[in-house]
C-alpha cells in the first residue's frame, strides 16, 4: 500500500463527470451553452448598436434613413416574410423535439430534428434568393454606402449562425438515429435547441429592425 | 481483497508517451495554466523588447533608429502584445492553475475547451506578428482607430484576425471559468466563503463575456469596410469614424479592468495571507469587486470626451463613481495590513509595491475624468503615464506577486527570496522612473504615438529619465529568468505550505497530483486551511499535508465529530483523472463509498490510518 492508496474514496458519480453538485441546478454542459448564448448576444448587440448609431446619425443631420436611392429597396415582401414564418415555426419544432426525448421518444424526437433542420435549411435558401433578387435586380450591396453594409452585415452574420444551427441541428439528428440519446441523457439537444431559440429570436429583431422600423 | 474496482480502466494507460505529446495533448488544467504562464511571459520579454526600441528612440529629441513607419508598427505590436498576448493569457494561466485548486475541482469544467482555447494564443500571436512578412505589421495602434486603420497596410488585416481569435479563447476561458466556479466548488463552499482571487475570476469572465463579442462585431465591420467595400466608419459612404470609437471602447474600458482584477485578486490573497490576519470587510471586497465590474460597462465613453458626440456629465459622473468601489479595496487592503504580523517576503513585496503604485495611477485616472482635465491631456503622455502605471505597476505587480506566491504549488520549488528582492528594486524603481516623467510630458503637452518631438525645455532630460527606467525594467527580468532557471534545476523541495496559507490549494501536495486533492478539508468560512490547522481538526489525520513550523492551538482534544473531514461528495478524482493512479486499486474495496451509502466519519478516518494521527499538545 503506497501512499497514494490513502485517497479516501469519494461517491462516484456516473452521469456527469465534471457535475461538482449532480442533482442541483443546470447542467455544466448546458450552461456553458448559455452562457455562449449570452456573448453571442452581446455581439449582436454590437451590430444593432451599430445600426441604430449610423441611424441615428443620419436622422441628426437630416438626411433620409433608408439614404435616398435604397428607400424601397428592402421591404417586407413575400420571401422574407415566408423565411421569418419557417424559422419561427421552426423553433416550435425544436422544442417539439426536446419535449419528445424527454418522454423517452427517440423516433419522435428524430421526426422532429429532421423537420427542423429542413427548415433551416429553407430559410437559408430564401435568404440566398433574397440576397440574390437584391443583388442582381436592385444593385443593392454591401458596398452600396453604409445602409447596405449594415443589412448585409446584420443578415449575413445572422446567416452563418442559422448555418451553425443547422450543423448542430445535424450532428444530433445523426447521434439521435444512432440511439445514442435517451429521456435521461439528451444535454446535446436541449443545447443545441437553446442555440437555435436564440438564432430565431435574433431574426425577429433582425426582420422587425431592418425591414419595418427601418 | 485488492481489486480494480475503482480503476476500471486501469492498464489502459500504459504505453509511455514522450513529454512532447504529453503537453501537446494534455487537458490537465495545471499543465494548461504552465502553458498560457510560459507562453504570456515569452510575449512580455517580445513586447518589451519593441518597448525598448520605442524608448531607445525617443532618448533624445530626432529620429535615431526607426524610421516613422516603423515606429509606428512598434507601438502598435507592443501595445497589443502586452495586452492580448501577455497580460491576458497570463492572468487566464494563472486563473486557470489557481481556481480549480481553490474551490476544490478536480479540473476545469470543460477541460478540452480549455486546450482549445489555449492553443489559439501562440496562433494569435503568430497571426499578429506574420504582418511583418506581408509589408508591414499593423500601425494604427493598439486601438485600431478609423479611419486610419481603414487606410493602413494588410497588417491591420493580421491584427484584425488575430484579435477576433484571441477574443474568441477569451470567450471560451470566460465560459469555462464561470461555469467551473457555478457547477464545481467543494462542497460547503458558497459564493460568499470563496477565495477573492475566485470572485475576480468570476466577475473578470463576465466582463470579458459580454464586452469580446462587442469588439469582434466592431472588428468584422472594420474588415468589411477594408476588404469588401463596406462603409461603416467612412463618413463618404454615410458611415461614422466615431461609431468605431464607440464599440472599440464599449469592449476596452470593461478590458481594463480584465486586465487588473485577477491582480486585484492576486493581491487580495496573498495580503491577509502575509499579514496573518483574516482579510479586512470580505463583503466589501465582493460588492466593490461586483461595482466595478457593473460599472465598468457604463463608463466606455469616457475615453471619446473629445469626439464631442458623448453626454459629458454621465460618463465623467460614473467614471468618478468607479473610483469608489477601488477606493473600499485599497482601505481593505490597507486595513488588512493594519496591527498584523506582515511577513515581507517577495510575493507580499510585490502586493505592497502595487498597493503603491497603483494608487498613483488610480489617481491618475480619476484626474482624467475631469472633463476639462482630460481636454487638455487628451493623447498625451499623461495618458501613456497613466495606463503604464496601472498595467505595469498594476498588472505586472500582480502578476509577479502571483508568480512568486504560486510558484512552489505550480512545481514544487520554492523561487530564491533573495533574487526575487533584487528583481523587485529595480522594477520598482525602473517603472517609477520610466513613467513618472511622463506625467510632466503629458502636462506639458507632448503628444504621444509620435517618434520625434521637439526639443522643448526639459522635455529631453525627462524623456532620457524615462528611458533608463524602461531598461531598468528590462534588466529586472534578467533575475527572475535566472531564479527561474536555477529553481527549476533543483529538487523539488518546497513544503505543501509554504506560506501557511488559507485558501484550498494549499491543502493538496506541492505540485498537486493530476486529480488535484485525495481528500477536501470541510469548508467552514473563507479560509478552510486556517480552520483546519488552528480548529484542531487536523488532529484526527486527515489526510492533509503536515504544516510544519506553524503555532497549532491544537488544546482541544476532542474534537467535535461534524468537524472532521467530510465525505467529499461529487468529487471522484480517480473517475475524472486521466491517468489512472498507481496504488489506487490496492485501496481496500470495504471503503468504496456509493452515492447511496453515505461515508460517516469512522470510515473516512478508518481508511487513512495509515497516517498517524497529530498527538494533541498539552
Amino acid at each position: 500500500v503506497t501512499a497514494d492508496s490513502q485517497a479516501i474514496l469519494v461517491p462516484h458519480v456516473e452521469d456527469d463527470p465534471h457535475a461538482g453538485h449532480p442533482a442541483q441546478g443546470v447542467n455544466t454542459a448546458l450552461l456553458g451553452m448559455l452562457l455562449f448564448i449570452g456573448s453571442e448576444l452581446m455581439f449582436f448587440a454590437g451590430l444593432f448598436g451599430a445600426y441604430f448609431n449610423t441611424r441615428a446619425s443620419a436622422l441628426g443631420l437630416g438626411q433620409p434613413w433608408p439614404p435616398a436611392g435604397l428607400e424601397n429597396v428592402v421591404e417586407p415582401s413575400i420571401v422574407p416574410i415566408a423565411a421569418t414564418i419557417i424559422l419561427v415555426l421552426s423553433s416550435g419544432t425544436m422544442q417539439l423535439a426536446v419535449w419528445r426525448i424527454r418522454k423517452g421518444d427517440r423516433r419522435g424526437m428524430n421526426r422532429a430534428l429532421a423537420l427542423t433542420l429542413i427548415m433551416g435549411i429553407a430559410f437559408l435558401l430564401m435568404q440566398a434568393y433574397d440576397y440574390l433578387n437584391f443583388v442582381t435586380q436592385d444593385g443593392f450591396g454591401i458596398n452600396s454606402g453604409v445602409y447596405g453594409s449594415l443589412f448585409f452585415t446584420m443578415t449575413g452574420f445572422h446567416g452563418a449562425h442559422v448555418f451553425g444551427g443547422a450543423v448542430g441541428i445535424a450532428v444530433v439528428l445523426l447521434r439521435g438515429m444512432a440511439g445514442q440519446f435517451s429521456a435521461r441523457h439528451h444535454i446535446a439537444v436541449e443545447a443545441v435547441s437553446a442555440y437555435w431559440h436564440f438564432v430565431d429570436i435574433v431574426w425577429i429583431g433582425l426582420f422587425a429592425t431592418l425591414y419595418f422600423l427601418k | 481483497m485488492a481489486t480494480t474496482t475503482l480503476a476500471p480502466r486501469a492498464g489502459v494507460y500504459t504505453g509511455r508517451r514522450s513529454w512532447i505529446y504529453e503537453w501537446l495533448t494534455t487537458t490537465d488544467h495545471k499543465k494548461i495554466g504552465a502553458m498560457y504562464v510560459t507562453t504570456a511571459f515569452g510575449f512580455f520579454i517580445l513586447g518589451g523588447i519593441f518597448a525598448l526600441l520605442i524608448r531607445s528612440e525617443l532618448a533624445i529629441p530626432g529620429v535615431q533608429f526607426v524610421d516613422p513607419e516603423t515606429y509606428n508598427q512598434l507601438f502598435t505590436i507592443h501595445g497589443t502584445t502586452m495586452i492580448f498576448l501577455f497580460v491576458m493569457p497570463m492572468m487566464t494561466g494563472l486563473a486557470n492553475f489557481v481556481v480549480p485548486l481553490q474551490i476544490g475541482a478536480a479540473d476545469m469544467a470543460f477541460p478540452r475547451i480549455n486546450a482549445l482555447g489555449f492553443w489559439m494564443v501562440p496562433l494569435g500571436g503568430l497571426l499578429l506578428y506574420s504582418g511583418y512578412a506581408v509589408g508591414g505589421a499593423a500601425d494604427a495602434g493598439w486601438t485600431g482607430y478609423a479611419p486610419l486603420s481603414e487606410q493602413s497596410g494588410a497588417g491591420v488585416d493580421l491584427w484584425i484576425a488575430a484579435l477576433v481569435l484571441l477574443g474568441f479563447s477569451s470567450i471560451l476561458g470566460a465560459i469555462n471559468f464561470l461555469a467551473t466556479i457555478f457547477k464545481m466548488r467543494a462542497p460547503g463552499l458558497t459564493l460568499m466563503r470563496m477565495p477573492l482571487f475566485v470572485w475576480n475570476t468570476l466577475v473578470t469572465s463576465v466582463l470579458l463575456l459580454f464586452s469580446i463579442p462587442v469588439l469582434t462585431s466592431g472588428l468584422m465591420m472594420l474588415f468589411i469596410d477594408r476588404n469588401y467595400g463596406g462603409g461603416f466608419f467612412d463618413p463618404a459612404q454615410g458611415g461614422n469614424p466615431i461609431l468605431w470609437q464607440h464599440v472599440f471602447w464599449f469592449f476596452g474600458h470593461p478590458e481594463v479592468y480584465v486586465l487588473i482584477l485577477p491582480a486585484f485578486g492576486i493581491v487580495t490573497e496573498i495580503v491577509p495571507v502575509f499579514s496573518r490576519k483574516p482579510l479586512f470587510g470580505y463583503k466589501a471586497f465582493v460588492f466593490a469587486t461586483t461595482a466595478i465590474g457593473a460599472l465598468g460597462f457604463t463608463v466606455w465613453a469616457h475615453h471619446m470626451f473629445t469626439t464631442g458626440a458623448v453626454y459629458l456629465p454621465f460618463f465623467s459622473f460614473f467614471t468618478f463613481l468607479i473610483s469608489v468601489p477601488t477606493g473600499i479595496k485599497f482601505f481593505n487592503w490597507l486595513a488588512t495590513m493594519w496591527g498584523g504580523k506582515l511577513k515581507i517576503d517577495t510575493p507580499m513585496l510585490y502586493a505592497m509595491g502595487f498597493i503603491a503604485l497603483f494608487l498613483i495611477g488610480g489617481l491618475d485616472g480619476a484626474f482624467l475624468a475631469v472633463v476639462p482635465f482630460d481636454f487638455h491631456v487628451q493623447d498625451t503622455y499623461w495618458v501613456v503615464s497613466h495606463l503604464h502605471y496601472v498595467l505595469v505597476a498594476g498588472s505586472v505587480f500582480g502578476i509577479f506577486a502571483g508568480l512568486f506566491y504560486w510558484f512552489p504549488k505550480m512545481t514544487g520549488r520554492m523561487l530564491n527570496e533573495r533574487l526575487g528582492k533584487i528583481q523587485w528594486v529595480l522594477l520598482f524603481v525602473g517603472t517609477n522612473l520610466a513613467f513618472f516623467p511622463m506625467h510632466l510630458l503629458g502636462l506639458d503637452g507632448m503628444v504621444r504615438r509620435i517618434v520625434d518631438y521637439a526639443p522643448n525645455p526639459g522635455w529631453t532630460e525627462l524623456n532620457f529619465l524615462s528611458t533608463i527606467g524602461a531598461f531598468m525594467i528590462a534588466l529586472s527580468v534578467i533575475p527572475f529568468l535566472w531564479n527561474v532557471f536555477t529553481t527549476l534545476r533543483l529538487p523539488k523541495t518546497a513544503p505543501d505550505d509554504p506560506w501557511d496559507g488559507y485558501t484550498l490549494e494549499w491543502a493538496t501536495t506541492s505540485p498537486p497530483p493530476p486529480y488535484n486533492f485525495d481528500v477536501l478539508p470541510p469548508v467552514r468560512s473563507e479560509r478552510p486551511l486556517f480552520d483546519l490547522k488552528h480548529g484542531a481538526v487536523a488532529a484526527r489525520g486527515v489526510a492533509l499535508p503536515a504544516v510544519a513550523g506553524t503555532t497549532h492551538d491544537e488544546t482541544r482534544a476532542d474534537p467535535p465529530e461534524e468537524v472532521l473531514g467530510e465525505p467529499v461528495e461529487g468529487h471522484s478524482p480517480q473517475a475524472e483523472a486521466g491517468d489512472v493512479q498507481p496504488g489506487v486499486s490496492a485501496a481496500a474495496p470495504d471503503a468504496i463509498a456509493h452515492e447511496d451509502r453515505p461515508t460517516t466519519a469512522t470510515e473516512t478516518t478508518s481508511s487513512v490510518t495509515d497516517v498517524p494521527p497529530k498527538e494533541p499538545k498539552k
